[in-house]
Parts: C-alpha cells; sequence; structure tokens
C-alpha cells in the first residue's frame, strides 16, 4: 500500500510538475507583461503544489528521499504525468488550451480529492483548489478571448484545440493504481469527473466559438510513464544541475 | 523677463523645497524629458533584466531554489511595469517606449547584455547587481517626480529580498565543494567589473549629472554611488572567502574608503554602443515576445469591443 | 495596438477605504481586475480591488489649485482649536 501511495503521490505531483516548467520557460516572454506575471503566478501555484505532494511523498518513502530527490532524480519512464502538460508552448493558443484543459480537469479531480480518507491529501488538495479555481478562471477567460476575438486568434486557438483535446482522454483512463486509490477511498472517481469535464469544456466552447475537434483521442500511456518525445528535453533542462554536480546543496 | 523664465524659477524653487512634482504640474519640457527618458531606460532594465536570469529558471538545482528564481524574475516584470506606467503619466506610451527599446533608440543597463553561464551567476547578479541597483533606487525614493518616486518605493519594499537571495545562493556555493566554490569565483570574476560599470561613468565624464543633481533625481554623483558599493560589497565577499578581482583594492585609511583599480571604460562604451556579448540576443528575444504578443493584444481588445457592442445592443434591446 | 490604461485600487483590510497603488494595461473591465490581482496583489496587499479606466477619471487643474484649495487656509472656524474652553473642563 505504501508504494501504491507513493507512487499516487508522484502521479498527482508529476502532473503539476511538468506544466509549471513549460509555465517557467515563458517567463520574461509573455505577449504583455500583465499576462507575463499571471502566468508566472500559475507556474509558481503549481510548483507550490508539487512541493505538497513530494514532501509527503518524500516522507511516505521514507529513507534519505527529499522533495528535490523526487522532484529531480528519476528517469523518465518514472514519471506519470499525463501526455499533455508536456506539449510544448507553441504560441499563446497553446498555452492557453493547455492550460483550460488541465484546469478543468484538475479542478474537479480536487473537488474530490478534497474528501479524500487520506488527511495530508486532502489537505495538499483544499489549498490547491482555490489555486485551481483562479487557474481555471483566467484560462477560461482566454478562451473565451482567442476565440471570440480576431479572425487570426480564433484561427490559432482552433488549431490549439484540435492538436490538445485528442490527449484530454488520458485524464480519464483509469490506471489500476487509481482504481485502487479509489476503492480505498484515497483517490477519484474519473468516471464523474469525465462528465462534468464536457460539460464545461462543451460549454466554454460554446462562448469562444469554438468547435469540438473530431479527431480521435490518441492512444497514450504517459500515467504508465510511456511518454511523448518531448520529456526527455524537459528532463534534460529540468534535471541538469542535478545530474551534473550530483550530491551537493544549493 | 519672460513668462517662461519666471515659470522656470518657479520650479526650481519647489524642487529646492523638496516639493513633489506631480505629473500635470507645469515643467520645463527638458525635465520631462529627461525624466522619460530615464524612468523608461530603468523600465527597460527591468524587462531586459529578466532574461539573463530567466535563462537559468527551468535549470535551477532544487524547488525551493526554482521558486525563488521565478518569483525574483516576476518582481522584475512587475518593477518594469510600475515604472512604464510612472513614465505614462508624463505622455508617453507603454507602446512607444517599448519601440524605442527594440529599435536600439532607448538604452537599458548594460549589465544585462552579459551572459549567465552557470547557476553560480544567478547567486552573483543577485548579489552585486541586484546590491548595486538598490543603492541607485534607494536614493531614487526621494526623487522630485512623484510617481518615479512613488514606484520607487513600491520597488525598494519588493526588492529587499532578491539582493538576499543572491547572497544565500552565493553562500550555500562557497560553503560547499570545491566545485562550488570554483563556480562562485568565477562568477565573481565576470560580474564584478561589470557591475562597477553600472553607476556610469566617472563624474568628470557625465555631463548630464550636474542638472540630474539640480533636479534631485540624483542626490549622489555616480562616483561616489560607485564608491558606497564598493565599501559595502568587500567586506561581503571576504565573508564569502572570495577573491574580488582587483589587485589594486585596498582599504585607505586617510579616506576611510576602498582605493580599487581603473575600470576598462573601453570595454563599458563598447557594450553600451551595443557590442557587448549579448546585447543582439537581448534584444531580439524582447522584438520576438512583443511580435508574437501582437496577434494576443489584438484579439484581446477585439473581444473586449465586440464585448461592449452586445451589452449596448442588449440595452437597446430592453 | 495597446491595451487602456487602468487605475487601480486596493483595500488593504477590511476597516480601510480602498487606496490608489498603480495603474496598468488590460483589454476590459474584467482582464483588468484579473491584471490587477496577478500585479499588485502578489504579496497579500489586498482583500478587494476596484479598477477604473484611466479616461474616466475627471481631475483637477493644479493651475486652478490657489482658487480650489486655498480659501479653506483661514477658515480656522472649522477646527476644534479655534473655540477656546476652560482647561478644566472634561470630555468636550
Amino acid at each position: 500500500m505504501k508504494d501504491q501511495l507513493y507512487n499516487y503521490l508522484l502521479m498527482l505531483g508529476d502532473n503539476s510538475m511538468i506544466l509549471g516548467h513549460r509555465l517557467s520557460e515563458l517567463c520574461g516572454h509573455g505577449p504583455a507583461l500583465e499576462t507575463d506575471i499571471a502566468l508566472t503566478n500559475i507556474s509558481l501555484d503549481l510548483f507550490g503544489q508539487v512541493r505538497g505532494f513530494f514532501r509527503y511523498a518524500a516522507e511516505v518513502k521514507g529513507g534519505e528521499a527529499t522533495e528535490d530527490s523526487i522532484a529531480f532524480l528519476r528517469y523518465d519512464r518514472e514519471h506519470y504525468n499525463c501526455i499533455l502538460v508536456e506539449q510544448a508552448n507553441v504560441d499563446f493558443a497553446h498555452v492557453i488550451a493547455r492550460q483550460f484543459f488541465f484546469d478543468v480537469f484538475q479542478e474537479l479531480q480536487l473537488k474530490q480529492l478534497v474528501e479524500s480518507k487520506d488527511e495530508e491529501i486532502a489537505a495538499i488538495a483544499v489549498k490547491s483548489l482555490k489555486e485551481t479555481k483562479y487557474h481555471l478562471r483566467f484560462s477560461s477567460e482566454w478562451m473565451k478571448r482567442l476565440g471570440d476575438g480576431t479572425e487570426e486568434s480564433h484561427e490559432r486557438l482552433q488549431a490549439a484545440v484540435d492538436t490538445l483535446y485528442p490527449f484530454t482522454g488520458e485524464f480519464f483512463h483509469e490506471t489500476p493504481l487509481e482504481k485502487e486509490m479509489k476503492e480505498n477511498g484515497i483517490g477519484v472517481d474519473l468516471e464523474l469527473i469525465k462528465t462534468a469535464f464536457d460539460e464545461t469544456v462543451s460549454q466554454i466552447f460554446v462562448e469562444a466559438t469554438i468547435k469540438m475537434p473530431e479527431s480521435k483521442q490518441r492512444m497514450v500511456k504517459g500515467k504508465y510513464g510511456i511518454h511523448s518525445e518531448q520529456l526527455g528535453f524537459i528532463l534534460s533542462d529540468f534535471q541538469y544541475m542535478q545530474r551534473a554536480y550530483p550530491n551537493m546543496e544549493w | 523677463m519672460s513668462k517662461e523664465i519666471n515659470l522656470e524659477e518657479k520650479f526650481q524653487a519647489r524642487i529646492d523645497a523638496g516639493e513633489r512634482i506631480e505629473p500635470k504640474d507645469w515643467m520645463p519640457a527638458k525635465y520631462r524629458k529627461t525624466h522619460i527618458r530615464q524612468i523608461s531606460q530603468h523600465a527597460h532594465s527591468e524587462i531586459v533584466g529578466m532574461l539573463p536570469e530567466g535563462n537559468w529558471i527551468t535549470r535551477a538545482p532544487t524547488l525551493r531554489r526554482k521558486v525563488g528564481l521565478l518569483a525574483k524574475v516576476q518582481d522584475e516584470a512587475g518593477h518594469g511595469l510600475y515604472l512604464y506606467s510612472a513614465a505614462e503619466t508624463l505622455g508617453i506610451s507603454r507602446d512607444e517606449m517599448e519601440i524605442q527599446l527594440i529599435t536600439g533608440k532607448a538604452k537599458y543597463s548594460s549589465i544585462f547584455n552579459y551572459p549567465t553561464l552557470s547557476w553560480a551567476d544567478i547567486g552573483a547578479i543577485g548579489w552585486l547587481v541586484d546590491g548595486a541597483a538598490i543603492i541607485n533606487q534607494v536614493m531614487l525614493t526621494r526623487t522630485s517626480f512623484g510617481p518615479y518616486a512613488r514606484a520607487m518605493v513600491r520597488i525598494c519594499k519588493e526588492e529587499s529580498f532578491h539582493q538576499r537571495q543572491g547572497y544565500e545562493i552565493m553562500l550555500g556555493l562557497a560553503q560547499g565543494t570545491p566545485e562550488q566554490k570554483a563556480m562562485a569565483q568565477d562568477a565573481l570574476n565576470r560580474f564584478w567589473w561589470p557591475s562597477l560599470m553600472m553607476f556610469g561613468p566617472k563624474d568628470e565624464d557625465s555631463p548630464n549629472t550636474e542638472q540630474s543633481v539640480k533636479w534631485k533625481i540624483k542626490r549622489k554623483t555616480n562616483d561616489e554611488l560607485r564608491q558606497q558599493f564598493i565599501d559595502i560589497t568587500i567586506p561581503q565577499a571576504e565573508y564569502l572567502g572570495l577573491t574580488v578581482p582587483d589587485p589594486e583594492l585596498k582599504w585607505n585609511e586617510e579616506r576611510g574608503h576602498y582605493d580599487f583599480g581603473e575600470i576598462d571604460w573601453d570595454e563599458f562604451w563598447q557594450v553600451v554602443k551595443g557590442n557587448g556579448p549579448c546585447n543582439k540576443e537581448r534584444i531580439a528575444a524582447r522584438t520576438k515576445a512583443r511580435e508574437d504578443g501582437a496577434w494576443v493584444r489584438a484579439a484581446a481588445l477585439a473581444h473586449a469591443e465586440k464585448k461592449e457592442a452586445r451589452k449596448v445592443e442588449k440595452k437597446t434591446a430592453v | 495596438m495597446e491595451y487602456p490604461i487602468f487605475e487601480v485600487f486596493i483595500r488593504s483590510k477590511n476597516g480601510l477605504e480602498h487606496r490608489h497603488v498603480g495603474s496598468l494595461h488590460a483589454a476590459d473591465e474584467e482582464m483588468a481586475l484579473e491584471n490587477a490581482r496577478d500585479v499588485y496583489t502578489r504579496r497579500q496587499e489586498g482583500v478587494s480591488i476596484w479598477v477604473v479606466e484611466s479616461k474616466h477619471i475627471t481631475a483637477s487643474n493644479p493651475e486652478n489649485a490657489g482658487e480650489l484649495f486655498e480659501p479653506a487656509k483661514d477658515k480656522v472656524y472649522r477646527h476644534p482649536t479655534f473655540y477656546e474652553l476652560p482647561i478644566e473642563l472634561k470630555h468636550i
């Protein structure tokens, strides 16, 4: 059970970590100063959540484990984030669409985790939920702005949605680990989340005048540690210092 | 006596009496121009300054360091924003200022044209560059132009953590492994002289200083500020056990200050003129952000307009 | 093309008034509120935000400061100290 809980915490933390990393790449390059600041705030919130999950994971694992050994010293196959969050910052439309899909899912997931039998997880969820509600507000507003803005912004957003939406199915694929967590009252019921997810997404699509993509959901297995080609590059940046200068204090 | 001269005398009298000048007050054209130039340069320095440090966000060695650096670089965006706002009260738009930056018409602090090559550079920048900036900025909280002074008060309050963060990084490295210590020394070697250059040319080569002092934009000269910085910083370097790369550096009992070697002014002017190691990259990055953001800003404005139109439509329908 | 400027007012805690803290750019009021939250309350500076587009503010002209504000100068009878009462009197 200890191992399962540990892996589940990695799964929860990795989504925030990889998305936080993608947003952190944008710091200093945003489309307006105000938006730059806003995106960094989201990144900071996500890394705050990561620290919550990984500190707890380190406790569960015991021994020498720390939030940093967990964050920086795992191989690519030991990361369990969904493929969506590792997708690149192609343009601001991709940044917003990726954020929006994740926020809708994450808000619903956290709402259930608040009720988790695991008190630590519940506590992290309470704090994270407030942050995520704001992220969702931010990304939904931008979905509407870009969708309903100019012809160019509409086309860009539609293209981003067409590319990214097919990755969202992975959120709702229940792995054996998630099933076990659900049955133990620790994890979430992904089926319930899916219904609410579809509802919110369709509603915002209507407001943003965005068409639901026709393309099928992609067969991806990020939750099993099999990632897109992008994760390796993310990790080579992310882990650079810890790999090049092992066993040092910073 | 013409009216203009009379106004100028009155204006100077207000400044001499320590009064603050507010945007709608009468001011000499040159006062306005000088402030637009200085405040916008200051804003550009904050914004361009995000780039060398931002360079290491994705590679920060621990989660604690990562959030600290992210928050710091984000603050710089905020500080640029406050300063652009202060300049805007004088009748120039942020857009115009951005164009001046990317076309090379406006300058920014040359220090940001040096590359950040190791994690220790993040420490050195926080310690030295922010340290030098704070000396300047504390002085500016009492400058005569109200919006500029208020922006500086806010900035100084927020920036107090920046230098501490930098020094803490240096301290960790200096007390770390031989590789870490070497990394810290290397960063100090590369950033020491450019940090001294941040205070600008020597007083005798700084034609604007006299007028700036008169208008209380400056309360101390470049050389005075530079000396102040050196006097404060040397003991901090000693505490780290690092060597300042200046063989002529020594305490002068008589002056009560450190004596130091000659700055390479040729390098200084080369970097100012755009030939520093990273000038092109910095401007290219700002140009790209501006161009990539153009369609986003256009979209947000178009949406705002449509939304407003729908509101009006609804009202007239009722 | 540039967003219009908004002025930002923040109530730092309940019981206090909103105070002007600075300005920012935004496409509309909603965005201005979000931007104000992200730019001006990063260190728990506020519990409530007002934003107003700068062009909606009407300001007095400093050139009229004399006629506007100086006439109040000699109206000392508006201040409590103008009225002389015996010192032994309390609570008045």
